[in-house]
């Protein structure tokens, strides 16, 4: 019984009931408030409406148990796991934490709907009639508290019912805190990115096998695949390079094409332009990694070999490999073009008029306008966009991923493959991985690495912007 | 002021050359990958009438079953192949042995066995669908003249001597031109196809590849044509005798080029002639399901408060800067967020769109709470007065006003976020939905993968039909996309307002 309740994919089915209680108590309050107010003397009135008593009453009956749920939901998992894995026997435990982890993970996802086929291991059928019936006990418990809270809620909220209650004031209270629940969702999102590499990081960093925090951050060889080298140097230097190349691309492409949009563009052709650039910021990633790694990385490849073969250039000056820096660069490049464009469109519009009329007014032409009036009194803004721009590239991945290639080197060559910090969590945390060893949780440190220098970037040009914004506002 | 007009057109330049660089990248883009999808988008079949002898019962049918039936029928097209193992290899090889799978649901559905001969259409293999479709060299014939005697030197060995025919002779010539290309020729006499060993003297020393050996002796004067292959054995995935088997297979009318449903209609596959695209689409939709139940509600609640109910504290000032650079972290963050809270902590299985869709919901949240306050900030504050007004409280006049009036631009704002949320790759490597599924999952807590991450797997396959199979997912991909924006451009005409 408790195996079966333990298989049933129930989680959808716990909304229904849920919804179906909600909508009783919502009639019922409404229905009794309004047989209270008929037989009432004139000139006593309901201090709320008969809907906001339902409200009050459907609240109260199905908060609590929605909170019981969401405890059920985020908690029952890893308690269920927690228990299977203190019965497993010794000899099982002893082959350490990630065999462990493996087998409860197998056992977990065995469970399918009917009956539970024997696989002929022991161990396994048991294990995984013992999750079953484990995880039957945490919902039937779930169950039980939460048609608890429901019924305890929905006499709880009745008592108070009457005449000058004030259900609409405690209904929109309730409102307005849920509303506060969903805003500060971001924020607990923050703390939580936060909290996770934070806490990765420094268990990295106390694993026997990891590394100093000085190995990591001036350590010039990488090898975490092996899980022996994690000198993190190329890949910081790959990722500033690629970065660099795509900002080649981008700055002065984005730019132009804000000054053209802004400054000369008719309106009609502007109408035109402006969602042809946009939709580069919509094409996915992984669409643009396609295409560098299938079209522009050969061809990259090609004009380096024809270079090699110059008589005036020795034979192995680039390395021309078919995955390379400069293809990733590139296309990067140009998916960055509508953000630097649009934001400094946006920046370059805000120049009040007058400015421009003034520097007209005494002869000047368009574009010196432009150059001596309109950029500098931009150029915060600008600056702010490519700030933005530069997080982009450096958080950039499928690009990197696909087109750029794997090997931790520190070079100068652009046709040379390169590595990121990017693709190595990518490679890292792809596939099974047990979060035990110091392979995987390296992958943490680098996200915490790339966190840090992104946030500084966005946090400086978000200043910037907004600063900027008061200025001519 | 000659120079100064000249910066001035020269900067101007500058700008039409930049926009012009944006526009024809993205042109290069999409025109490249169209082009190398349309090969995908279509396939050759291979039609077989399989005897119903072989099919007796129908339900306790098994791969191997239709396998050896498509053999033995395959061996009654070619009989002159059975006598040698390898030979029958090479012709078994042409389509994959799990091609016969949508044939053996089909009959697995039946109840009576069937009486007629069934027509089988199968799957070739890549290898074979790539040559048909002419992406390696394809074949070029040429008449050589009427043929003279043919002799039997060994096993698959012949002779075929001159028959005084001027075109003959100007054929050898050409064979013997230095000049000429390197490749394969295959001759064809009266329906049988030889490879071109050697010459000797005024005749031709032919091995036999596939095709009924006419009769030896005197060829009363059928016509012999050279085919050549443009290529090399060694420099193709496909031999001699298999693109002799293709030749005459096409002849007969066995190979049909049609519409490629299994890419729509299959799941993942380990060969890419069978694999299809089903369960990624599917996968996507749960992803997207879960990732819009969570987020939009969320987002926009949340932009509510914000907006009209936040007291001007330093808390809500915090929640603001903090949402403006959540909207700018890298997506790879967040999937490290999925792998160590939901994955590591509380210990959700891995590769559920469940999962994937809450990871991707975190993602957009920011961008739909910042559409969604942009929207109910253009609805003027004389809605809310006039509401406040008559009485209405704060959350009336909110509800009941405000948030109907700025709905589209709300509406706008979470499509928009969706179809960023369809085209998220990084994240969802992290969290596993990169393992290879096989069956169209059913529900979000079953296995899936999603389009993009399809993209990426199948980018890293190793044969090179994958690259015509991904850019064909790219295309169902960006349909999907580009629909989903034109919605929101119509939507944002149709329901724009100034006020």
């Amino acid at each position: 019984m408790l195996q079966t309740l333990g298989q049933l994919p129930i989680g959808w089915l716990l909304i229904a009931p849920l919804a179906a209680a909600g909508f009783f108590a919502f009639s019922f309050g409404r229905t009794e408030i309004g047989e209270l107010s008929i037989g009432s003397t004139i000139g006593a009135r309901l201090h709320s409406q008969p809907n906001y008593h339902g409200y009050f009453l459907a609240f109260c009956t199905i908060l609590p148990a929605a909170l019981v749920f969401l405890g059920y939901l985020i908690f029952s998992e890893s308690f269920v796991r927690e228990t299977l894995r203190s019965e497993l026997p010794d000899y099982l435990l002893a082959q350490g934490p990630d065999q462990v982890s493996l087998f409860v993970e197998r056992v977990a996802r065995y469970i399918g709907n009917g009956p539970i086929d024997s696989t002929g291991n022991v161990l396994f059928d048991a294990s995984v009639e013992r999750y079953a019936v484990l995880k039957g006990q945490a919902r039937l418990i779930a169950i039980m508290i939460a048609v608890i809270a429901a019924v305890g809620g929905f006499f709880l909220g009745r008592r108070p019912l009457n005449r000058s209650f004030p259900a609409r004031t405690y209904v929109e209270q309730t409102i307005t805190a849920l509303l506060f629940v969903c805003a500060a969702i971001a924020i607990v999102t923050t703390v939580g990115i936060v909290l996770s590499l934070v806490y990765e990081t420094v268990r990295f960093f106390s694993l026997p096998d990891g590394p100093g925090v000085f190995e990591f951050l001036f350590g010039t060889d990488w090898n975490a695949q092996t899980g022996q080298n994690f000198g993190a140097v190329p890949l910081f230097f790959g990722t500033l390079m690629i970065a660099l190349l795509a900002m080649c691309v981008a700055v002065p492409v984005g730019l132009f094409s804000a000054i053209y949009l802004s400054e000369y563009a008719s309106p009609r052709f502007r109408s035109w332009v402006k969602p042809i650039l946009e939709l580069l910021a919509g094409i996915p990633t992984v669409v643009y990694g396609f295409f560098a790694a299938t079209l522009i990385a050969p061809l990259v490849r090609n004009l380096a070999q024809w270079i090699n073969a110059l008589p005036i250039t020795p034979d192995n000056l680039l390395a021309a490999q078919p995955t390379n820096a400069l293809a990733a660069g590139l296309v990067m490049g140009v998916m960055i073009i509508p953000f630097v464009s649009s934001l400094s469109d946006d920046v370059i519009n805000a120049v009040p008029q007058p400015l421009r009329d003034g520097a007209l007014a005494v002869g000047a032409t368009q574009s010196e306008t432009i150059k001596q009036i309109v950029l500098p009194a931009a150029f915060p803004g600008i600056v702010a966009a490519v700030l933005l721009a530069v997080s982009r590239a450096i958080g950039e991945t499928m690009i990197v991923v696909m087109a750029a290639g794997g090997r931790a080197l520190v070079t100068l060559d652009p046709t040379s493959d390169i590595t990121t910090v990017t693709y190595q969590i990518v490679s890292l945390l792809t596939g099974d991985t047990a979060f035990d060893s110091a392979k995987t949780v390296s992958a943490f440190a680098l996200g915490f690495a790339l966190f840090g220098i992104t946030l500084v970037f966005n946090v400086i040009a978000l200043r910037v912007v907004k600063r900027y914004r008061e200025a001519y506002d | 002021m000659r120079r100064r007009n000249q910066a001035e057109r020269r900067f101007k330049l500058y700008g039409q050359i930049a926009i012009g660089i944006a526009v024809s990248f993205l042109a290069i883009l999409l025109i490249s990958i169209s082009f190398r999808a349309a090969s995908a988008f279509s396939r050759h079949m291979l039609v077989l009438d399989l005897e119903p002898a072989v099919l007796t019962e129908p339900s306790e049918l098994a791969v191997t079953d239709l396998n050896l039936a498509v053999r033995a029928e395959l061996m009654s097209q070619f009989p002159e192949l059975s006598d040698d193992r390898v030979e029958r290899a090479e012709l078994y090889a042409m389509t994959p042995r799990l091609a016969v799978l949508p044939l053996l649901r089909e009959l697995q559905e039946m109840t009576v066995p069937p009486q007629a001969p069934i027509a089988a259409r199968l799957a070739l293999s890549d290898d074979v669908n790539l040559y048909l479709k002419g992406e390696i060299k394809t074949h070029r014939t040429v008449p050589v003249g009427d043929a003279g005697r043919l002799a039997r030197l060994s096993t698959g060995a012949y002779r075929l001597s001159d028959a005084d025919q001027d075109n003959f002779i100007a054929f050898q010539d050409r064979l013997a031109d230095p000049g000429a290309p390197s490749n394969d020729i295959l001759i064809s006499l009266s329906g049988a196809l030889f490879e071109l060993a050697d010459t000797a003297g005024a005749s031709l020393i032919l091995n036999h590849l596939a095709g009924p050996v006419p009769a030896l002796g005197e060829q009363a004067s059928s016509p012999v044509n050279a085919i050549f292959l443009g290529s090399e054995t060694a420099d193709r995935p496909l031999s001699n005798r298999q693109i002799a088997l293709l030749i005459l297979m096409d002849d007969a009318g066995m190979i049909e080029r049609r519409f490629n449903a299994s890419l729509f209609t299959n799941a993942d596959s380990t060969y890419p002639e069978l694999a299809g695209a089903a369960a990624a689409i599917v996968g996507s939709l749960f992803t997207m399901l879960i990732t819009a139940i969570f987020a939009i509600p969320v987002g926009i609640f949340a932009a509510i408060y914000l907006e009209e109910f936040a007291p001007k504290s330093r808390l809500t000032s915090v929640i603001e800067v903090n949402i403006n650079n959540l909207a700018a972290v890298p997506s790879i963050i967040f999937g490290l967020l999925g792998a160590a809270v939901f994955l590591n902590t509380f210990d959700l299985p891995r590769s559920i769109p469940l999962v994937g869709g809450l990871v991707l919901g975190l993602l957009v949240l920011p961008t739909i709470i910042i559409a969604s306050r942009a929207a109910l900030r253009s609805v003027p504050p004389s809605m809310r007065e006039a509401a406040l007004g008559l009485g209405a409280s704060k959350t009336q006049a909110v509800f009941h006003h405000v948030l109907p009036l700025a709905a589209p631009g709300i509406l706008t704002g979470a499509i928009i976020a969706m179809a960023r949320a369809l085209g998220e790759t990084a994240p969802l490597l992290l969290i596993g939905m990169v393992a290879f599924v096989s069956d169209v999952p059913t529900s979000p807590n079953d296995e899936a993968t999603v389009l993009p991450v399809l993209i990426y797997k199948w980018f890293s396959g190793s044969e090179r039909a994958w690259e015509p199979m991904t850019a064909a997912v790219i295309i169902i991909l960006l349909t999907i996309l580009i629909a989903m924006n034109l919605i929101a451009v119509l939507l944002r005409r149709r329901f724009e307002r100034r006020w």
